[in-house]
């Protein structure tokens, strides 16, 4: 007699479940769709008008007056080079004061260089330029591929401190142990075991960082500037792709407009690819 | 409690590798081992018996300094190696960890292939020559009752191994640096039957060359593979003396209760 009554209970709360279940895949459903609806605009956006102005001249040719034909090559090289010398400073920067914070890090100077890299994490990166400007430019008494480097490393080093920690703080503190145990010292301890278990992420992390200020404007507004020629000195002011996108976008002249959305294009690819390698490479790990 | 005396016959029938006197160690405030005093033999096999919490890892994580990784851990006392304190700042703690070796509970392969695993250790302090340091890889895989399951892949990783397989390597690891000492903390407490299986048989082989302290849960390990037995409780030595007579005369009610499973 109580069983059928118990049985009546259960079936009545498991559909209750099963109600308050399907509503919450609902609304996750829904938010999904809400936040994929706006990416594949941008993308689709982008892939139309991009790829309508990109030729093999777009490649090759250097950024153009208005309405004469012409490319972005310049803009390119100098994007590539800029990026590549931020990376370069920033990331090693990055990877010891990270492998600092994890492997040293316990007395007020680890509490306060975490607390300044939390502030430089979200500083906004129009700040960042401006203080590279009256750093570098300002003194120097000219915009330069150098200063743009140093704006674009500055905001690459907080990313990369932030992941290195955590990715060293994941490796269990029996690896570490089991190292000390044979009698290694901390300096081998770190770079052959918990930086290599680590290696994946502190890479992911890097990538992730690179993938951050490709894309960048403001910090290269006020340092690297921009440059109608191909330069390579790192001296002079260079051309770069977001500087250029944010001219060309605005400007009335229709060609300038065509190359802006090429632009925008090969630096939504550039990103995109960055971070499927990213996460390509953390899922390689184990 | 005035700690009971070392049992007379534990130093009789075999010369002290490890001296223990008057050990006392905290964990910042809290006081974990009171007033130790043990000899561990040489080339014998030591197990440390008791309930959790009662400072048998502790013991052993003194042996070899790991707790200085800590700070708010602290020893004071003495440990000898052979009439030399262990626990002197002056001695470079690396080369006491050379000296003494240990296993863990889990198994902790390190992110590298099956070959550099065993060799890592060697590199530290030898300079070997390639065909010097494949033998001494061989050798210690062998100690490890290893090297036929992994002859044919010492460069697959050493995380692709099995549970069992992973502290074999472990101890491979540790005996390839032809430690005096080799402290096991339950390394067969994350193991299958078989394995543990393996593994005691390996530890009664390797008492041929090394001095042995195992921290066990296990009674029966204990008593299968051990020639000298500690039983701790709270922080104190409560009775110490060869196997055979503390599991089968026990001098004190604590331990008889402990290993006849009337404990608490």
């Amino acid at each position: 007699m109580s069983l059928a009554w118990r049985d009546a209970v259960v079936a009545r709360r498991f559909a209750a479940r099963q109600r308050s279940n399907r509503l919450a895949l609902a609304l996750a459903l829904l938010a999904m769709v809400f936040g994929l609806f706006w990416l594949f605009w941008i993308l689709w956006e982008t892939l139309r008008l991009g790829l309508g102005g990109l030729t093999l001249a777009t490649l090759t040719g250097m950024t153009p007056p208005p309405n004469e034909a012409g490319g972005l090559a310049n803009a390119i090289f100098g994007s590539v080079v800029m990026v590549a010398m931020a990376a370069f400073i920033g990331a090693p920067i990055g990877v010891m004061a990270g492998v600092y914070l994890a492997e040293y890090g316990k007395g007020w100077l680890a509490s306060a260089t975490r607390w300044v890299n939390d502030i430089l994490l979200s500083a906004p990166s129009i700040v960042i330029g401006l203080f590279v400007y009256a750093l570098a430019v300002k003194r120097f008494h000219t915009f330069s591929a150098i200063a743009g480097a140093l704006a674009l490393a500055l905001l690459v080093i907080p990313v990369v401190i932030r992941t290195t920690e955590d990715m060293l703080r994941l490796i269990p503190a029996s690896q570490r142990e089991a190292a000390y145990a044979l009698g290694a010292p901390k300096w081998r301890v770190i770079l052959q075991i918990t930086l290599r278990a680590a290696r994946a992420g502190v890479i992911t992390g890097i990538l992730l960082a690179v993938a951050r200020i490709a894309g960048e404007t403001a910090p290269l507004l006020f340092t690297a500037l921009n440059n109608q020629f191909w330069s390579v000195d790192l001296g002079a002011p260079m051309a770069n792709l977001p500087v250029t996108i944010f001219k060309f976008a605005m400007s009335p002249y229709e060609n300038w407009q065509q190359l802006a959305w090429a632009g925008v294009f090969l630096v939504t690819l550039a990103v995109l690819l960055l971070n499927l390698a990213a996460r390509w490479l953390a899922r390689e790990r184990r | 409690m005035i700690n009971p005396a070392i049992n007379p016959a534990a130093s009789e029938t075999a010369t002290a590798k490890l001296t223990v006197r008057d050990l006392n160690f905290h964990y910042g405030n809290f006081h974990a081992l009171k007033n130790i005093s043990l000899a561990i033999a040489d080339k014998r096999v030591t197990a440390l018996i008791g309930p959790s919490g009662c400072g048998k890892s502790t013991l052993l994580r003194v042996f070899n300094r790991m707790f200085e990784l800590y700070p708010g851990q602290r020893a004071s006392g003495q440990v000898l190696l052979d009439g030399e304190d262990l626990l002197d700042r002056r001695l470079d703690v690396a080369l006491v960890r050379a000296r003494v070796g240990m296993v863990f509970q889990k198994p902790t392969p390190f992110p590298m292939s099956i070959y550099d695993n065993v060799a890592f250790g060697v590199k530290l302090y030898e300079k070997l020559n390639p065909a010097d340091l494949d033998d001494r890889v061989e050798w210690a895989l062998r100690q490890a009752a290893l090297w036929d399951e992994v002859k044919d892949k010492l460069n697959a990783s050493g995380m692709s191994l099995s549970g069992g397989q992973q502290q074999r390597l472990c101890i491979a690891r540790g005996v390839a640096i032809k430690p005096e000492v080799l402290l096991l903390d339950e390394p067969c407490s994350a193991l299958d039957p078989i394995s543990t299986g393996k593994i005691e048989e390996l530890i009664a082989e390797l008492k041929n060359g090394i001095t042995i302290a195992i921290v066990t849960h296990n009674m029966q390990q204990a008593a299968r593979c051990s020639d000298f037995t500690a039983y701790m409780y709270l922080g104190q030595l409560i009775e110490f003396g060869e196997t055979s007579q503390i599991f089968f005369k026990p001098q004190r009610q604590e331990t008889e209760d402990y290993i006849t499973g009337r404990f608490g």
